[in-house]
């Protein structure tokens, strides 16, 4: 082997390495830069406060409550559905049917629809018409569920999620063993009875992944409820399903570009920012960590 | 759920033997495979929903038949096409407002007056290379926004793509394991960086940083805006390439390698041209996310309609446009069909994007390796 291959070759490898170094790189700068933009801002207090001055002082607690109330209410109704679409998916359908094959096709496009577009699907679909003809049809036209509030963003966001609840779900369910199904139904359980009491228990871990990873989505995403629900600014915690709500991603988005001010709240911004990012790294971490495991059991 | 049967009474009949039917076996079935539907439902549903709020604008054309001439009249003395020149950086007048376009915004806004619900703009106009939708003559040209969203689409994946490529062949070709064991989870968690994070950090710190280097003059602009949608597009183009890479059956690269070959000459020339279906479903499903990708183009790009080829100029992109200017519009004015349009557009490119991906792809792929993956 001459000398000038290997020279080729260490300059390729070394290419190659340096373009995986450099996405390392910039991950880690960026939380550098947002922790250390953000950390002097951050405290107990700035948690648990309400914004003051229009915005430029105080805390973010609405933002954070608004988020959480946000991502619960979509649990509840993304983890069942895509849980059972899971269910389905490994269970009852025949993986070469054209059933499946399509369904599994709308997940996945789903899951590469822009997230915009679930906003507007959320104003045409939830807002005009579902809350538009509930109006109509229940309260004589006076204008309730007609207009963006926490319910309808969460149920848009939950559109979103499931897509992820569905593909983690259906990972673990295919790591419980074929035995055990088999030992389940040879008892004489009935198919339901299995999954009821083999299946879903033995993919409890894939439903938390699945329920942490659509959290960490739904919390971080703001297109989807820019027109849905989300407020600039409210003085008072939502308290019913038809108010409007705080969130820490539009926040964010309406401190840094719509404020007259931009620069007196930067620190606020970064603080904010930070808060968002760490909530959504733990989370992503906890669900790395949690399914490398189950791989490994896998395995 | 059945009592224990009965020992030694056991007697298998034609009867015994038959499935018996049991009323939670068929509803649980039924309530699963109904709800099995929802994604293909929900797929639908977006495209109705979506398209029927843009349906108007097709229905208008007929009518608005009748109302050309006066238009065209209005137009020969409004001579606002001028004016929309001149104000061209600032169009906006209720969108994203940042701190470098906010004086010109705040110009434009003096002197166009505003009209809601303006009843002139003409199917024509949606060809035109303005996009003015507040204005007194409104136009909804989508040609502007078309380039801004392929130029910033273009630069993004000039860094995303080869950034990412390169990195997956490190990582399924050279890495050793404990290595493979950090990259891959850390892309993972850029994947689950929020875009909105995203958008600041560009806005706040990249924009300011590239500013330095290259001395132009807007800080927001399709290149801050390009790269800040590459770290979007990267872990996609990573996780895709990446898998396609490691489902080349082992026999090629050994194969290779006993013939002669060095690990990088096997990486570069036998996996890496194996797994190009797989590498060109990634770029394609990247190409989707950028081109969607709402939040950092409404924060990095400056958000101005302009047509040119320059980089460093602000852009304003199709996504964006909604996200803008969907808050404020007027239920059922023209404006607001219209960005449903685009909305539909958008969806209709995606969803075309990821048939292809997976359709074309797959099957090249499969036939390939004889079915042994996908």
């Amino acid at each position: 082997m001459s000398r000038k291959k290997d020279i080729t070759g260490g300059f390729f490898i070394g290419v190659t390495a340096f373009s995986a170094f450099v996405i390392i790189a910039v991950i880690i700068i960026l939380l550098v830069v947002i922790i250390k933009g953000g950390k002097d801002t951050f405290s107990w207090e700035f948690l648990t406060a309400f914004p003051e001055d229009g915005m430029m002082k105080g805390g973010i607690f609405p933002a954070i409550y608004g988020t959480a109330l946000l991502v619960l209410i979509m649990s509840i109704a993304a983890v069942p559905f895509g849980t059972i679409t899971a269910i389905y998916l490994t269970e009852y359908a025949h993986e070469k049917s054209v059933l499946a094959q399509t369904i599994r096709f709308a997940v996945r496009t789903l899951a590469t629809v822009p997230s915009i577009i679930f906003g507007l699907f959320g104003l045409g679909f939830f807002i005009k018409f579902v809350g538009g003809g509930v109006d109509d049809f229940f309260l004589g036209g006076e204008l309730k569920w007609g207009q963006p509030n926490i319910l309808w963003a969460s149920l848009t966001m939950a559109l979103l999620t499931l897509p992820v609840v569905i593909v983690s779900v259906e990972e673990a369910i295919r790591t419980v063993p074929r035995e055990l199904r088999e030992a389940s139904l040879a008892l004489g359980a009935t198919k339901w009875e299995t999954i009821k009491r083999i299946v879903i228990p033995g993919s409890r871990s894939g439903i938390m992944t699945g329920t942490i990873l659509a959290v960490s989505r739904g919390a971080g995403e703001v297109a989807p409820i820019l027109f849905t629900g989300a407020a600039y600014y409210l003085a008072t915690l939502p308290t019913s399903m038809s108010d409007q709500f705080m969130n820490l991603g539009y926040h964010i988005y309406i401190l840094a570009t719509q404020s007259a001010n931009v620069d007196q709240t930067l620190p606020i911004q970064f603080a904010t920012t930070m808060v968002l990012l760490l909530l959504t790294f733990t989370l992503n971490l906890a669900a790395v960590i949690i399914r490398s495991r189950l791989r490994r059991k896998a395995k | 759920m059945d009592k224990p049967v009965e020992k030694g009474k056991f007697v298998f009949t034609r009867e015994s033997l038959k499935k018996k039917f049991r009323w939670s076996e068929f509803l649980s079935e039924k309530i699963i495979t109904g709800v099995a539907f929802l994604s293909i439902t929900i797929i639908v549903l977006i495209f109705v929903f979506v398209f029927k709020e843009a349906l108007p604008i097709f229905n208008y054309k007929k009518k608005e038949a009748v109302k050309v001439e006066q238009v065209q009249k209005q137009e020969q003395y409004g001579g606002e096409a001028d004016q929309g020149q001149t104000n061209s950086s600032g169009q906006e007048q209720y969108g994203v407002t940042t701190n470098d376009t906010m004086m010109i915004e705040n110009q434009a806004r003096a002197e166009d007056t505003i009209v809601h619900g303006s009843e002139q703009a003409t199917f024509k106009s949606l060809a035109g290379k303005k996009w003015l939708p507040v204005s007194d003559n409104p136009r909804y040209g989508l040609v502007p926004l078309f380039v801004g969203t392929l130029k910033i689409t273009l630069i993004a994946m000039l860094f995303a793509a080869p950034i990412a490529i390169l990195a997956a062949l490190f990582s399924a070709s050279f890495a050793p394991y404990w290595m493979r064991e950090i990259i891959k989870p850390a892309i993972e968690l850029l994947a689950g960086f929020p875009s909105v994070v995203i958008g600041f950090f560009a806005l706040m710190v990249m924009a300011s940083f590239f500013q330095n280097i290259f001395g132009y003059d807007g800080r927001l602009n399709a290149f801050v805006g390009g790269v800040a949608m590459a770290l979007a597009a990267i872990p996609i183009i990573f996780t895709i390439t990446e898998d396609a890479l490691t489902a080349v059956p082992r026999t090629y690269t050994e194969a290779s390698l006993a013939l002669g070959a060095t690990r990088w000459q096997t990486a570069l020339f036998v996996t890496l041209p194996a797994a190009t279906p797989g590498i060109f479903a990634a770029i394609l499903l990247g190409i989707g996310r950028v081109f969607g990708e709402t939040m950092i183009a409404l924060m990095a790009t400056g958000n101005a309609a302009l047509i040119s080829v320059n980089p460093f100029e602000s852009v304003r992109t199709l996504a964006a446009t909604i996200g803008a200017e969907m808050a404020e519009v007027v239920f059922g004015d023209t404006h607001y069909n219209v960005l449903f349009l685009i909305g539909s557009l958008l969806f209709v490119f995606n969803f075309s994007l990821n048939a292809l991906a997976e359709f074309y792809v797959k099957g090249k792929l499969v036939k390939r390796f004889q079915g042994k993956q996908s």
